[in-house]
């Protein structure tokens, strides 16, 4: 049987083992309902008080758009503004997969080499400290405009990932290096057994923090490109509608923004369980 | 007599920061013997384990292997060591820690047959898809015994495995130890500071001085097997602690107790 079969019809552990460090399967109802609940009341209400505001007053649209507005907008120009959700999705998808990619990889020499990582440490530094809206006009200057977009969105999520992994390949238990030495294993055993498992919680912690910091990098290249004239990602759509007051449509288009920075915080995290639930502290629910 | 298994000779260790843990440590590892290092802490016993791992280098004498030319180390796998921490790897199931001695030395032949075995001998066949944190201390260190006999090692290193543990657990694993070493005749080098669980386990006990450490005293313990709970208990047992007891006393210093 391979390992990966045996993983999966895995049968349940003996019970004394489970029960005897308080471990559970999942939450009971009756705890996630009012955490479900009270912020859709609380949602409910907001946008009620919002509507009534707008309809009492009178407001027109390019004021205040009322909740109701902004749905109907998000309907009638759903082909639009899904179309322009998909490529930012795909921007801070993408940007955070390569800096994922990169961080880890340099991460990786920095810990074969105190020299290497001498010399570029500060250079990862200064790109991080360096605001990225800043750098985005510049960028745009020299890059194809998708291109730009990308590299403002990588450069923002790269030095979490590099900065927590390199933290997590520093803090391997010293007693489990002396068992890879005593059984002689080799530089790939290391990585691969050791090294990378070991970093793995600080690794996940860093891609969350890049998640949210990829968004935000393909957001600010998007605002600093629109204002040049082109481009189809949602903060496109939101410099462009304000230019023609059209205030639903920017409400609309950055209502997707927050859901995209939601799905893609929810996604880490999901991978982040799905990863760390049987071993690690953060994952495990304790019964007190 | 039989070829020592492993000698040293002279061996002295000294730390970068200058303190002297060993000087001229002299001691000879027949095979089968059950030698418990015994002395006080900080008196260097831990080094010399490490020294004998391969895991420290000596500063100066020899360390000769029974089979290998001078100066050359035994194969890996030909050790075992259990440390004063279970040193698991949280992130992997308790056959898949058990497993790593195998997969580390590329002894992918019969390794799930030879995983069950080793789980079955500490008593937690049934725990196998198990991860660490989800057991007592005591299985954790029953699982770092599996993985130091995966790889049927020649020689057994132990580095006060149970000094965490509560005595209860503790005299468990004493027992399961004995019965181990009683059923695989493998030669184990046992670190401790207690004088009950030296005269308790081993079969041959060696005093240590602390600063430097040296060997002090060597002391015969042939005290019959099988040893139980009665042995713990009785006259015998309690004249060797005193007379083991009385060694250590010597090699620290002291009046004898």
């Amino acid at each position: 049987m391979s390992p990966t079969v045996s993983r999966t019809v895995r049968r349940p552990e003996p019970p004394s083992a489970r029960a005897a460090n308080g471990l559970r399967d999942r939450p009971k109802l009756g705890e996630i309902a009012p955490r479900v609940l009270l912020p859709l009341t609380a949602l409910g209400l907001g946008l009620a008080a919002w509507e009534a505001v707008v309809k009492v007053f009178a407001l027109p649209p390019y004021e205040l758009p009322a909740p109701s507005l902004v749905v109907e907008t998000l309907i009638a120009d759903r082909a639009l503004l899904l179309g322009s959700l998909l490529v930012t999705l795909e921007t801070a998808a993408l940007g955070l997969a390569l800096a994922f990619v990169g961080g880890t990889a340099l991460a990786i020499l920095f810990a074969r080499s105190r020299l290497l990582e001498a010399t570029l440490y500060p250079y990862a530094v200064i790109l991080q400290v360096t605001p990225v809206v800043a750098v985005a006009p510049l960028l745009l200057l020299y890059l194809p405009q998708p291109l730009a977009v990308l590299a403002c969105a990588w450069i923002v999520a790269f030095f979490p990932v590099l900065a927590n992994t390199t933290l997590g390949l520093r803090s391997v238990d010293h007693g489990l290096v002396d068992l890879f030495d005593l059984y002689g294993a080799s530089r790939r055993a290391r990585l691969f057994r050791l090294e990378l498992p070991a970093a793995l919680p600080a690794m996940l912690a860093g891609l969350k923090i890049a998640g949210g910091l990829s968004l935000i990098g393909a957001v600010v290249a998007e605002i600093a490109a629109g204002s040049a004239g082109a481009g189809s990602g949602l903060a496109y759509r939101i410099a462009e509608s304000g230019y023609r007051l059209n205030v639903p449509r920017m409400v609309a288009a950055l209502l997707l923004l927050s859901l995209a920075g939601v799905v893609i915080q929810a996604g880490l995290s999901l991978v982040a369980w799905l990863t760390l639930r049987r071993w690690h502290e953060s994952a495990i629910a304790r019964e007190r | 007599m039989t070829t020592p298994l492993l000698t040293l000779t002279g061996v002295g260790k000294t730390f970068a920061s200058g303190t002297r843990a060993l000087e001229g440590l002299d001691l000879a590892v027949r095979p089968g013997e059950f030698v418990a290092l015994l002395g006080p802490s900080g008196c260097g016993k831990s080094t010399a384990l490490r020294v004998i791992a391969g895991l420290a280098s000596p500063s100066e004498g020899t360390l000769a292997w029974d089979g290998c030319a001078g100066g050359e180390k035994p194969a890996p796998g030909r050790l075992g060591v259990v440390f004063q921490d279970p040193t698991l790897m949280p992130w992997a199931s308790v056959s898949q820690n058990v497993r790593l001695p195998l997969a580390l030395t590329h002894r992918t032949a019969g390794a799930d047959e030879r995983v069950a075995a080793a789980l079955a001998r500490v008593g937690l066949k049934s725990f196998a898809d198990a991860y660490p944190r989800e057991l007592s201390g005591g299985m954790r260190m029953r699982v770092a015994i599996a993985r130091a006999l995966v790889t049927e090692p020649a020689l057994l290193l132990m580095d006060e495995p149970f000094a965490a543990l509560d005595e209860i657990t503790r005299f468990k694993l004493d027992n399961a130890l004995l019965d181990i070493w009683a059923t695989l005749g493998t030669t184990v080098v046992f670190v401790t500071h207690s004088v009950f669980e030296a005269v308790y386990l081993a079969s041959r006990i060696v005093v240590m001085t602390p600063h430097p450490g040296r060997v002090a005293a060597d002391i015969a313990n042939d005290a019959p097997h099988p040893r139980d709970e009665r042995f713990r208990t009785s006259a015998e047992f309690a004249a060797r602690c005193r007379t083991v007891a009385a060694a250590l006393a010597d090699a620290m210093g002291e009046p004898p107790p």
